[in-house]
């Protein structure tokens, strides 16, 4: 499904990605972990269109789409659920959620996949009109997600979607993830939380420093003593 | 002052506060977006207004064939006028579309006072355009509009210009309300003034939703200053700049980025600057309206419905 050839971006003068190459195929979990500033979110830009690559290819389903605007690989089904959840503060829930289905026009579609978003998530069906801004930080991260849905994504790549919450909501966040991928969505998933993501992935990667240093089975990499050294916080 | 003088100051500040706030929400549109201050958007109320000059002139003059028609009946009057705002308030438009292309969008991601200056810029040649190509002196406006007294309480009177630029500002600032409220493309507005880089993760292009800022805020803005020559009989190459400087404190005053901050800040300040001028002299409503900016900027910087500003800065 996703092809990612020799992926150089840089900021400026400095360069976040060395030539990464990896491959997502179709009904998979994919993780990408690595530490801080090892260049996870700036991956899953690139594939999003909001950054642009230096060189290197992205084809997905066939088609390159490397250096494609952001709204233009949305509309191909690539959907990005940002770090820091990057909701719409001063819209309601209802309202984020309808920006999430912004180019659907199949009616029928987005109220069902409406009535789904609360199915999974029905705090937020009880907070429908409330405003973005002032839900907690573990609504937040489900409205990203339900939003994120709403676009009715072919791959969905998820940047932290642990971040700053509680066990238990992680907990659930996860489980809603390995549902996802039940029903047909291809899942790309940054996590630093790797014990959690290397469970529930299929495939991972280990970034280090712009670098694939890694890549295996969740299991393999999970059993690997650099990734239990370096990730699990275990030696 | 008496009682009827001041119901006729309000009267004449709430026709002046439409005006402020038809051109205070194109400095706040563009501003919730880009969090950027179109210097030049007083150049689009001018040109407006100018625009709305050669209309009225041109379709009224003896020489073109419907001229009979449209001064012949109220019918006939009410279309010319229609015609005038649509053409004038379209061209404004689409130069302010042309403007952002050409003078904004190559700076979008240089330092934060590269696009200001250039807004400058652009000022500065349109005012020079208008002053070389068409004339540096006043010219009288059009007086096609008949200005009957509709309503008078006591002294004071209200009459039929200001009624329509009374009624004209508030239908177009509800259209406005609605659209940003309730339209799709609307709310993808609303959405990337809040959080840019997200919206182009819904899907919106981005590109897009500046642009229809930039021709929506110039639009309304030219209306305004067809207004502004109608009811006070003149214009000049230059009279974009005072009431520019005052729209933009209207926008501040409501909190700049929130449009219905940008409405009532137009309202509050044509208000609070014609009972001014009321109580003092006319003299002193320059320095009412800047002490306002100054006052709002010291003890709300947010402003009277801000909310952006304290997210944004
Ligand atoms: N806008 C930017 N300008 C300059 N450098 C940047 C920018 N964004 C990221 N970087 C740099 O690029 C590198 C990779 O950053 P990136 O955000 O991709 O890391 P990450 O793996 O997502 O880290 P984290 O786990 O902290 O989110 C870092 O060294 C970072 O400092
Ligand atoms: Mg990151």
């Amino acid at each position: 499904m996703l092809v990612v050839r020799d992926l150089r971006t840089s900021y400026g003068k400095i360069e976040a990605l060395k030539g990464i190459s990896i491959t997502v195929n179709d009904g998979e979990i994919v993780t990408l972990i690595g530490a801080n500033g090892a260049g996870k979110s700036t991956t899953l830009k690139t594939i999003s269109g909001q950054l642009a690559p230096v060189a290197g290819s992205i084809e997905f389903n066939g088609e390159n789409i490397a250096g494609m605007p952001a709204h233009k690989v949305t509309a191909k089904g690539i959907i990005q659920v940002p770090e820091g959840r990057r909701i719409f503060s001063r819209m309601t829930v209802l309202e984020n959620l309808e920006m999430g289905a912004y180019l659907r026009d199949d009616k029928d579609g987005i109220a069902a996949d409406l009535e789904h978003v609360f199915e999974l998530f029905p705090r937020l069906k009880e907070r429908i009109s409330q405003k973005g801004g002032t839900l907690s930080g573990g609504e937040q991260q489900m409205l990203a997600m339900g939003r994120g849905l709403m676009a009715n994504p072919k791959l969905l790549m998820l940047d932290e979607p642990s971040m700053g919450l509680a066990p238990v909501v992680v907990e659930t966040i996860f489980e809603i993830i390995q549902k996802l991928n039940a029903d047909g969505i291809t899942v790309l998933l940054v996590e630093q939380n790797a014990n959690l993501a290397l469970s529930i992935a299929d495939r991972g990667y280990v970034l280090e420093t712009g670098e694939i240093k890694l890549e295996g089975t969740g299991k393999e990499l999970l059993a690997n003593d650099d990734v239990r050294k370096a990730y699990l916080g275990e030696g | 002052m008496s009682a009827d003088l001041i119901i006729q100051q309000l009267v004449n500040g709430v026709t002046l506060g439409g005006m402020y706030a038809l051109i205070a929400l194109g400095y706040t549109l563009v501003y919730g977006i880009l969090l950027m201050i179109n210097f030049a958007h007083s150049e689009m109320f001018m040109g407006g207004a100018y625009v709305g000059l050669g209309m009225l002139t041109w379709l009224s003059s003896d020489s073109f064939p419907a001229s009979s028609f449209f001064k012949g009946s109220t019918f006939g009057l009410i279309l010319l006028f229609l015609i005038v705002f649509a053409v004038a308030g379209i061209t404004i438009g689409v130069l302010g579309v042309i403007i952002e292309r050409v003078a904004y969008r190559p700076l979008r991601h240089a330092p934060r006072l590269a696009p200001l200056i250039s807004a400058i810029g652009v000022s500065i040649f349109l005012q020079n355009a208008v002053l070389l190509w068409i004339d540096s002196k006043a010219i009288p406006y059009p007086s096609l509009f008949p200005v009957r007294q509709v309503i008078s309480i006591g002294g004071a009177s209200l009459n039929s210009l200001q009624l329509l630029i009374v009624v004209a500002s508030l239908v177009l600032l509800l259209i406005l309300d609605t659209f940003v409220s309730k339209t799709r493309i609307g709310k993808a507005m609303r959405a990337t003034s809040q959080d840019r880089e997200a919206a182009g993760l819904m899907g919106i292009d981005i590109n897009y939703i500046i642009a229809l800022a930039f021709f929506i805020g110039p639009a309304l803005g030219a209306v305004a200053g067809i207004f502004h020559g109608m009811y006070y009989g003149t214009v000049i190459f230059s009279m974009g700049f005072i009431p520019g400087i005052k729209s933009f404190t209207a926008a501040v005053l409501g909190g700049i980025g929130n449009l219905r901050g940008a409405m009532l800040g137009g309202f509050v300040l044509g208000i609070v600057e014609s009972l001014g001028a009321g109580f003092l002299s006319t003299g002193y409503k320059d320095v009412i309206a800047f002490g306002i900016l100054i006052l709002v900027l010291i003890f709300r910087p947010g402003g009277l419905l801000g909310e952006s500003v304290v997210e944004k800065v």
